[in-house]
């Protein structure tokens, strides 16, 4: 594959690209007139409250509405008999979704705690909670299995026996995809092989918790068009799938994106679209719908917990010639991003070494849980908790240090991508060659600013034992989905100089809507100030697939290069008309087109004159970019902890992240993603986990009882940014919103063993599981 | 229930029924600044400054607050000059989502009125009860901090 250099300014000198400048929604955030999906809900719109089932497993056999219809202020409770049966995903992947399509807008059956039964609309909230009490349910409860590995026996309870879904793997064992990805000859590399080593992990389910929960808005305008403004990553997809499972055309469907309060992942989902947009089409008017906190975590899209093996084949010399994981993931009772989920577990970590032959299998089960979903990294840091731990234990078993052996056989740039072939997203892959890596400036920015504080452990108090240790973890990661991601743009020129950039890209708060506007700023020329971003609005802003797989920044990023660069090329046309010479004479620096003679147009004259001069016209250029490319992002995290060795308390005393972007389009915004990922993984290394009763019930949902980081939790993390600027991204940019998840966790984990010589392979490493390893190893 | 408020300096007569909630209050007013996002008291979103001090008004009637004095984020610039806590939060970029930084923001005021220079520590100390799922704290942290200096270089308020 030939690839050009991509949008970077031909003089070299960037002037808004690599800018600490302001987010272009800073301003309105910090005055409080940021609007959220939440601000737009008028004083008339009805509430709707999703009844949900209090049995993990169970056939609906009556419902009775009566009562809760008779209480006043209700207007409408459906439920399965009341709704559209088309088989769906709550995926919001382009179509066609490689997830199941095993979900209904409401069905005859539940399968977990939480799961949709009815719904009730009502005028207010409290109305709306108190008919939700009186929905009757008869239920025939049906046996529930919990546990990935029984659900895969074939005495296990069948969780999706309705005969109308589609593209479960095997329904009858409770499969929901299998994969299988193998180059060269696993089995007799492993013969060959001086060490061959094999270690077993666990991850947990893990919830996102964005600061605001599931949100949405429905109502329909004044010609009879469906309206919803919505907290969704993924607005293009949220039309498309709610068109089809209402039975409406898309072209009565207008999806709104504004200000979204975090997001994730958990908001690449139709977790409540589907079902509002319902109740306003019924009902006629407007409908609001918000999770309560509590349903956020038990009725969103948690991280897959998976079983993940590893097995390396590895020579004297510290050669890795054979590697293969193995794994059995839980998506809980539906098979939402099933599939590709665990596609990505295999296809982002298994390359960063380099071996003859690599296997990555996977077998993914329904259960009886809540539902997984994309989650920040999107499998990746399932899979390198288990292959970061594993090579540290690798590298010890053949006498090496952990460093020295990773580096010896990390991929580097030149180097083909051998599983990328035949592990794609849920499909086959694609070629690739790293042309860009920045794998040892990581490492040596992050391991050369952790643990030089000089405190001596112990620093709580004389009665307090305690171990420090350092760890670490390499990674790199993805860019996009090949042949999947496609995004548009359009600039259009205003008469002052000032160019509207609309995009279908949409900004969970990451800043897409800055850093794409200083894209265009510096192919046009201007200042930031002058490009007016409009994002996210199916009406009038291009097509995008929305904001996943890492892909913004290099895939609409290059949308907005192309139009941008279109519209320059217009203006310069204009300007070669004034200045009478040929547009190819004619020189663009600094926002001036420049004649061989000295004669020079600014290009805010140009605007001017293209709008207002004698050959009138309105400039405005729409470009699409299709993504058939996904360049790694690599990283590395050092961590240093300590460990109380009387309660088994870790504490991350000091933690640095150094992830290679490939370009930094603004680095406050880079960084707040570095620094922001290793928060979050953090969490997700020590206290993060969703915990079920024996019935399946979740036990911990509030924020009181599952434990995100606060200020006092965390310490003063260090983020770095490396760039190591990608042929094919515009302005070398790769990504980095979660790639930086990925090293975090066993980078923590590492340090544990390094501080205890006591190896725990079971997330997260609260001071419950710490104290029993110690207790076990006896320190 | 007939209760009186002061928002941002401006008097408001309101009929809150018995179990409504201060933030219900506030953003039926037109405060949409003040954010929910747990009803719990347990996400930060919905801080105010009540007479002086940050307090979770999902978890306050507003029946408790009549006669008090509320500063929601909507009252902190003078017209369009930014109090130093807004201008240094945008100067580092220190919102990514936002959602969780006006009622960050309001504590960092009221922080910054009982302790014009803090440490790192009383800051950490002080946003504890704020959660920040974006950003780790780390450029939170230093946006009071220069909010901090800036005020006591004087231009504080």
């Amino acid at each position: 594959m030939k690839h050009n250099k991509v949008g970077v300014a031909e003089s070299a000198e960037l002037k808004v690209v690599s800018k600490r400048l302001p987010k272009v929604d800073g301003r309105s955030i910090v005055r409080g007139e940021a609007r959220y999906t939440k601000d737009f809900v008028g004083e008339d719109a009805l509430f709707a409250r999703i009844v949900r089932s209090p049995y993990a497993h169970a056939r609906i056999k009556k419902i009775d509405k009566s009562e809760a219809l008779a209480v006043p202020g209700v207007e409408l409770v459906l439920t399965h008999e009341d709704v559209p049966r088309i088989p769906f995903t709550t995926a919001g992947q382009n179509y066609p979704e490689p997830s199941p399509y095993d979900t209904f807008m409401l069905d005859a059956k539940v399968r977990f705690v939480g799961d949709r039964v009815a719904l009730v609309v009502a005028r207010d909230r409290l109305t709306a909670e108190k008919a939700a009490r009186l929905v009757r349910v008869d239920y025939e409860i049906l046996p529930a299995v919990f546990d990935p590995e029984e659900a895969l026996k074939k005495s296990a309870p069948v969780i999706h026996d309705e005969p109308d879904a589609e593209g479960i793997h095997d329904a009858s064992r409770n499969v929901a995809a299998s994969i299988h990805a193998e180059v060269g000859d696993l089995e007799e590399e492993f013969k060959k092989a001086d060490l061959v080593s094999e270690h077993t992990y666990y991850s947990q389910y893990e919830q996102q918790v964005p600061m605001e929960p599931h949100v949405t808005y429905s109502y329909l305008d004044e010609s009879g068009r469906l309206v919803i403004i919505t907290a969704t990553q993924v607005p293009f997809h949220v039309r498309r799938i709610v068109a089809r499972v209402n039975e409406i055309p898309v072209s009565r469907v207008r999806v709104i994106k504004p200000r979204i309060g975090g997001a994730f992942g958990v908001k690449q989902e139709i977790i409540l679209e589907d079902l509002c947009a319902h109740a306003a089409l019924r009902t006629g008017k407007p409908v609001f719908m918000e999770l309560s906190r509590e349903e956020e975590f038990y009725a969103t899209r948690p991280r897959h917990p998976m079983k993940l093996t590893c097995k390396t084949g590895v020579m004297k010399d510290g050669n890795i010639v054979a590697n293969e994981m193995r794994v059995v993931v839980n998506t809980g009772s539906y098979g939402s991003h099933g599939l590709t989920v665990p596609s990505n577990t295999g296809s982002k970590s298994m390359p960063l070494y380099r071996a003859r032959a690599i296997r990555y299998v996977a077998e993914v089960a329904y259960t009886n849980l809540p539902v997984a979903g994309a989650f920040r990294g999107y499998g990746a840091p399932q899979g390198y908790f288990a292959l970061e731990c594993h090579m540290d234990e690798v590298a010890r078993e053949i006498g090496m240090d952990p460093l020295e052996f990773k580096r010896k056989n990390a991929i580097r740039a030149g180097d083909m991508d051998p599983i990328a072939v035949k592990l794609g997203e849920g499909k086959e892959g694609f070629e690739r060659e790293i042309r860009s890596c920045g794998l040892e400036e990581c490492i040596e920015l992050a391991s050369n600013a952790v643990g030089k504080s000089g405190e001596s452990p112990g620093a709580g108090g004389p009665f307090r034992r305690t171990k420090r240790g350092v760890g670490f973890a390499l990674c790199m990661h993805g860019t996009g989905i090949p042949g999947d991601d496609v995004a548009g743009a359009t600039v259009k020129v205003n008469e002052d100089g000032s160019f509207n950039l609309l995009v279908g890209a949409t900004d969970l708060g990451t800043g897409s809507d800055t850093i794409l506007g200083q894209m265009a700023a510096e192919v046009l020329g201007v200042s930031l100030d002058d490009v007016i971003v409009y994002a996210s609005d199916t009406d009038f802003t291009p097509f995008d697939v929305g904001a996943y797989a890492s892909s913004t920044t290099y895939v609409s990023g290059r949308a907005v290069v192309m139009a941008a660069e279109k519209v320059r090329e217009r203006l310069r046309g204009v300007a070669a008309g004034l200045l009478g010479v040929e547009a190819e004479a004619l020189a663009f620096d600094d926002g001036s087109f420049r004649a061989p003679g000295g004669e020079s147009l600014h290009v805010k004259e140009a605007a001017l004159k293209s709008l207002y001069g004698d050959a009138k016209q309105q400039i405005s250029e729409t470009a699409s970019f299709l993504n058939l490319d996904c360049p790694p992002p690599f990283g590395a995290c050092f961590a240093e902890v300590e460990v109380d060795l009387d309660t088994g308390m870790v504490r991350v005393t000091d933690i640095a992240s150094a992830i290679d972007v490939g370009r930094a389009i603004n680095p406050d915004l880079c960084e707040g993603q570095i620094v922001g990922c290793a928060a979050m993984g953090i969490g997700y290394a020590l206290t993060e986990e969703m915990l079920f009763s024996t019935e399946g019930r979740m036990l911990n949902a509030s924020l009181l009882d599952y434990k995100i980081a606060t200020s006092l939790d965390l310490p003063d993390i260090k983020g770095f940014i490396v760039e190591s600027v990608e042929p094919s991204g515009p302005f070398g940019v790769k990504s980095v919103g979660e790639v930086s998840m990925d090293p975090i966790a066993p980078a923590i984990a590492n340090a544990v063993f390094n501080a205890t010589g006591v190896r725990i392979r079971e997330l997260p490493l609260t001071p419950e599981r710490v104290l029993t390893a110690l207790k076990k190893a006896g320190v | 229930l007939r209760i009186e408020i002061t928002v941002n300096g401006k008097a408001f007569e309101v009929e809150a029924p018995a179990g409504e909630t201060l933030v219900e209050v506030l953003r039926r007013l037109g405060f949409k600044s003040v954010k929910d996002g747990c009803y719990t008291g347990t996400c930060g979103g919905c801080t105010v400054i009540l007479d002086d001090r940050p307090v979770a008004s999902c978890i306050m009637l507003a029946a408790q607050a009549d006669g008090s004095c509320i500063t929601t984020l909507e009252g902190l610039a003078d017209g369009d000059e930014l109090h130093p806590v807004q201008q240094a939060f945008y100067e580092v970029n220190a919102p990514q989502c936002g959602f969780c930084s006006p009622g960050m923001m309001l504590t960092a005021v009221s922080l910054l009125r009982r302790n014009p220079e803090p440490t790192i520590e009383e800051i950490r100390e002080a946003i504890a009860g704020n959660t920040c799922r974006c950003s780790g704290y780390v450029k939170v942290i230093e946006a009071i901090e220069l909010a901090g200096k800036k005020m006591s270089e004087g231009g504080g308020r």
